[in-house]
């Protein structure tokens, strides 16, 4: 604890005060990276998991301003952003000429990229890092297209446990309806179409997305994450979520 | 444990050639190549680090220093996935002989070398069956360094291993560098069943032998194509 000067209290009294979060013990799910000091990682990793119009980058967006109003420092990640392999991870998706495994491996290896060269940084820093998907979103849609589990977990055993996992959840029927809304067409990938679940495109989203929420399902026994009803009213969604954090910060 | 490709019941053989850069097995596989392609078989050459959609963003992480031991290992990984799954594979499911000139024991020599944890990769490369043959270019350890330093060549930075900070000074780093791939080779020897070769004999001697041993081990009649 910081000593209390007589200064310091003079100027608690005219701003708001700023919490400090608390530091709290980090790990990585399994074997982790070469060289890397966990107990140097003091800021937080928080992240927010759901399909594509689940209300995800609004929440995001959202906890940015409320964080840095509150005088934290956030830094954003999110899937297919590396310096290292983006461009030619959204080739081969155009294209969709890898197979399984590679593809797999190609988004681990954009994951891994982000992990070593911002979040680990960012964390040492001691900032906010909120994750626009994590290592769960790229788990089950390897595990809804049938790859080994155990493979995927050793893989993924390069990841560091996030200090709070947030899944939101809608119904793939009501995700359609948003995805319509906004783009007024339905993406290949997030309809499963490689799936092949129905030459219908329509019901080919909504049988894999279904399949991509049981997926979660089964992961969040294994990792524990917490699953928010996003079908609940934005704002409700985001005070929850606060409140969630704000426990996350003080080390609650 | 894992199989080979014979254990699993495909039609077509894989052969490795493993060994440090210098060892003269890239000549070796070349010359079986030869001979079994003037047999009129049906072979495949396939190299480590070479698809193409891969490469570019290997060559980018090389050239800018982007590469962590993490992300070395699954980009090689990435490399090797695509060539496995659209390759090899299918080409061992046709019945060919396929040569690979290294498979995965490179990356278990070299990403251990860089610090990732052993079991982690072996994990990572587990979707690969194992080589029916791997043949293992022991030169000692001098012959292979002068047969690549004594040129004077330019050492990329990955090659000479100067991530792993063991010398300021390139040929140096590149010494330790495959000494210690060396000993990680040495330890796979036994448990992965390696055909350790004497790379220090004549080339023409060791192609009698590669021959010979594979000649004895596959029945190379069963390949003829058409």
């Amino acid at each position: 604890m910081p000593r209390r000067t007589a200064k310091s209290q003079a100027v608690k009294s005219t701003a708001p005060s700023v919490l400090v979060p608390k530091v709290t013990p980090k790990r990585f799910y399994g074997h982790g990276l070469p060289r890397i000091d966990v107990q140097a990682l003091t800021g937080k990793l928080v992240v927010v998991e759901g399909a594509d119009g689940s209300g995800r980058s609004t929440q995001i967006a959202r906890l940015v301003e409320w964080l840095e109003a509150s005088g934290h420092h956030t830094v954003q990640v999110g899937l297919k952003r590396s310096t290292l392999v983006s461009e030619e991870l959204e080739q081969a998706q155009q294209g969709n000429i890898l197979s399984r495994t590679t593809l797999s491996l190609f988004y681990a290896t954009d994951f891994a990229d982000q992990l070593e060269n911002t979040i680990l940084p960012a964390l040492r820093a001691g900032s906010i890092v909120l994750a626009d998907r994590y290592i769960y979103t790229l788990m089950a849609r390897d595990l809804v297209r049938g790859m080994d589990e155990s493979w995927l977990r050793n893989l993924y055993g390069i990841a560091l446990a996030p200090d709070a996992v947030f899944y939101l959840e809608v119904r793939p029927e009501l995700l359609v309806q948003r995805v319509c809304e906004k783009n007024q067409a339905l993406d290949f990938w997030e309809s499963g179409l490689d799936l092949g679940l129905s030459r219908d495109m329509f019901d080919s989203f909504l049988k894999y997305q279904g399949l991509m929420r049981d997926t979660f399902r089964r992961l969040q026994r294994i990792y524990g994450f917490q699953i928010v009803d996003g079908e609940c009213a934005p704002d409700a969604i985001s005070e929850d979520l606060k409140r969630k954090i704000e426990h996350v910060l003080r080390g609650t | 444990m894992k199989q080979t490709f014979a254990e699993l019941g495909y039609p077509g053989r894989l052969v490795a050639v493993e060994g440090l850069d210098g060892s003269g097995k890239s000549t070796q596989i070349y010359l079986l190549k030869r001979w079994l392609e003037m047999q009129g078989l049906k072979v495949f050459f396939s190299e480590w680090n070479s698809s193409a959609l891969v490469k570019s963003a290997t060559s980018k992480g090389k050239k800018q220093n982007l590469l962590t031991p993490t992300t070395f290992s699954l980009i090689h990984a990435t490399d090797f996935a695509d060539r496995y799954e659209r390759q090899l594979v299918p080409l061992l499911k046709a019945g060919y002989l396929v040569l690979c000139d290294r498979y995965i024991f490179t990356a278990f020599a070299r990403d251990v070398v860089r610090g990732c944890p052993p079991e982690w990769v072996r994990g990572v490369y587990s979707f690969a069956a194992l080589p029916d043959l791997t043949f293992f270019f022991k030169a000692s350890l001098e012959v292979s360094l002068s047969r690549i330093l004594d040129n004077r060549p330019t050492l990329k930075h990955h090659e000479a291993g100067m991530d792993l900070d063991l010398s300021p000074d390139p040929y140096e780093s590149f010494r330790i560098f495959q000494g210690r791939i060396f000993e990680q080779y040495l330890a796979m020897s036994t448990e992965f069943r390696f055909m350790v070769m004497d790379a220090n004999l004549r080339i023409e001697e060791q192609q009698g032998i590669v021959r010979r041993l594979l000649a004895a081990q596959v029945n190379l009649a069963s390949f003829q194509r058409g």
